[in-house]
């Protein structure tokens, strides 16, 4: 996966460097943390196809979730004199001195998908990401919108304990409903962000509120753990998508599966397009020296079965998740 | 007081009795059943469907514990063998398929045996290389992503029910009735005992302690690929990231708990897959009660705990100490 994603991008880079040089064309670095999961490969592909679109070189560094290979990556950008340098941090501390030499060397940083320490501020030049608490808001405002005022129960599957995603996720959910007095979360569990925990946690939750009858609607804090919540339903003869009302969050291609099946109602997305922006704010400040703001919320679009999901998949079947 | 003797298994008959009426105040609807398309629909069938990968790691992990060893690469086998099998599932017929993922499972089981009876490897050392890079091979065969299949046998494999009994469930017990036939219908079972017991004496005594060796971490893999499939099934996809994740820590403990010693020697298939469906009826019941995520592992933490006090020939000591004091006043 690793090598043939290496044989790939210097494949890019090759056929990019054979291409005549243009005025506007720039020189990036990406260190990416590595192959954690199916939404970082998505992202690693999103970032190489909008480098072409906009023909600028992309150098991806894939730092194998090491914060050692992230610097010694950083170091060898700053040796080739980069234009400018992504970073995808894999750890929020400890970037300081080598974010200190980018900048002594002129190179702008920008954050893709994390933030870091506070302490850091003036060394990168912006953060492009997503804002997890707004994604479980968009979430509730979808399910508030979509149940009126019919009362409504809830049950929810959250992410991994401690994770803060999981935690932002449910805040923003909670505050999104908090407004409407039908909606109430009557069971909450943790899923461990996994489609079997999914499953599993769903099995039961059917099983405590009356073999499902109670339950109007599930909030899943990822697209997998629904996937596997969807199939726990369909065993207990449950219609997903009919009987109870399905939201989640990331946008992963199999949610739009369910989608065109029917069996799901919304997923609201964690875009993969982080380096998009990014590259748009590196192309005004080296252009016209826009200096831009310190944080960059990307969109969290909500998708529907009203948002052809068929078009979605294909979109998005490709691009490794 | 007498239920606090040691007598094999009245311990972990007890531990699964209290824990299941527990189960049963916080959830009152745990012992309903009915039928649901033709499968039975119920807590109680959640618990024996999902206790079933561990039920069978704990198959293979208690031969292999009884020889004194343990195998942590379980967890991974099963990543490994559902990755294949989650790969080939809508190319090839489901003999191919069974066959290729038991197969792997088989040898990583080879691999493991290799390592600790012919090369004379510590157990957890040995087997913690494959723990290790199992994770690793399983995420290169699906590159990475989940995997998923449409093939209706395989399908059935995690969701199909044998006369309203889940496929998954009938598996595990045609597994312990098979494992149990072949080991104590034979000496095999002796002499594995003989192996974890004393390796020397026994070798002396003529006892092929390598082949028993090689034998149990063989059997291990392949259980530990059967779980895998299972496990791949039942979502319909392999995700080689979590599939497995810990389970090698479950397995250990469910095998702890049914009352084999981890310095080998004498063991209980069957109260080794008791012990797995204790840990799962307690897991279940953590999920019906409602209570917030955050408690799971310290409740979990303290029934465990309660179950091996439970077993502690100190504590039956100094429980049959006071009765018969209480007595002798009386």
């Amino acid at each position: 996966m690793t090598l043939k994603a290496l044989f790939a991008a210097s494949a890019a880079t090759a056929l990019l460097l054979a291409l005549p040089a243009n005025a506007a064309e720039l020189t990036i670095g990406f260190s990416q943390i590595g192959s954690e999961s199916g939404w970082r490969a998505a992202e690693t592909s999103v970032s190489k196809q909008e480098a072409a679109k906009r023909k600028f070189n992309l150098k991806i560094a894939d730092a194998q979730q090491k914060q050692e290979n992230q610097i010694k990556a950083i170091r060898s950008f700053i040796a080739q004199n980069v234009d400018a340098i992504f970073l995808a941090p894999v750890v929020s501390t400890g970037w300081d001195s080598v974010l200190k030499e980018a900048k002594e060397a002129k190179i702008p940083v920008v954050l893709l998908d994390r933030d870091i320490d506070p302490s850091g501020k003036e060394l990168y030049l912006t953060a492009v990401t997503s804002d997890s608490v707004h994604e479980g808001e968009v979430a509730g405002e979808w399910l508030a919108k979509t149940v009126g005022a019919k009362a409504c129960n809830v049950v929810e599957l959250q992410g991994t304990v401690g994770a803060s995603v999981a935690a932002n996720r449910k805040k923003g959910f909670d505050t999104a409903i908090a407004k409407h007095a039908n909606l109430k979360v009557v069971r909450s569990q943790t899923g461990d962000f996994t489609r079997a925990k999914g499953k599993e946690v769903m099995e039961s939750f059917i099983k405590a509120e009356g073999g499902g009858k109670n339950i109007c609607a599930v909030y899943a804090h990822n697209d997998d753990m629904m996937v596997g919540a969807i199939q726990a339903m369909k065993e207990a003869g449950l219609k997903p998508g009919k009987d109870i009302l399905t939201v989640s969050i990331d946008a992963v291609p199999d949610i739009f599966k369910a989608m065109v099946a029917g069996e799901a109602n919304a997923t609201v997305e964690l875009t993969p397009n982080m380096a998009g922006p990014a590259f748009d704010v590196v192309a005004a400040f080296k252009e016209k020296g826009t200096v831009p703001p310190k944080w960059i919320q990307t969109e969290s679009r909500l998708l529907t079965a009203a948002d052809n999901p068929q078009k979605e998949y294909d979109g998005k079947k490709g691009l490794g998740y | 007081m007498t239920a606090l003797l040691p007598r094999r298994g009245l311990a972990q008959i007890l531990a699964l009795i209290v824990i299941l009426a527990v189960d049963r105040v916080v959830s009152p609807q745990f012992f309903d059943l009915r039928l649901q398309d033709g499968r039975l629909f119920g807590s109680l069938i959640d618990v024996l469907n999902r206790g079933t990968p561990v039920a069978l790691l704990s198959l293979g992990m208690v031969l292999v514990i009884a020889t004194r060893g343990i195998d942590l690469s379980v967890g991974a086998i099963m990543a490994i063998s559902g990755a294949i099998a989650a790969s080939l599932a809508d190319s090839h017929s489901m003999a191919v398929v069974l066959a290729a993922a038991l197969g792997a499972g088989l040898v990583c089981g080879l691999w493991n045996g290799f390592l600790v009876s012919v090369l004379g490897m510590q157990p957890i050392v040995a087997t913690l290389i494959l723990m290790v890079a199992g994770r690793g091979i399983a995420q290169l065969i699906t590159e990475g992503r989940i995997v998923t299949f449409s093939s209706p046998d395989l399908v059935w494999l995690g969701n199909g029910s044998i006369l309203g009994v889940p496929v998954p469930v009938a598996i595990a017990l045609g597994m312990l009735v098979l494992t149990g036939a072949v080991v104590r219908g034979s000496a095999l079972g002796l002499l594995i005992e003989a192996t974890g017991g004393n390796a020397r004496a026994s070798e002396l005594a003529g006892v092929g302690t390598r082949a028993m060796i090689l034998a149990v971490y063989v059997w291990c893999g392949i259980c530990a690929a059967l779980a895998g499939v299972i496990a791949a099934a039942d979502i319909m996809g392999a995700d080689a990231n979590n599939a497995g994740l810990w389970l090698e820590l479950d397995a250990i403990l469910a095998v702890v708990i049914g009352g084999t010693s981890l310095f080998g020697g004498r063991f209980s298939l069957v109260l080794a897959v008791l012990g797995a469906l204790i840990i799962q009826t307690m897991n279940t019941g953590i999920l019906l009660s409602g209570y917030p995520p955050e408690f799971n592992l310290l409740v979990k933490a303290v029934v465990v705990l309660a179950v091996l006090l439970l077993q502690s020939p100190k504590l039956s000591g100094v429980a049959n100490v006071a009765t018969r004091l209480r007595r002798t006043k009386a």
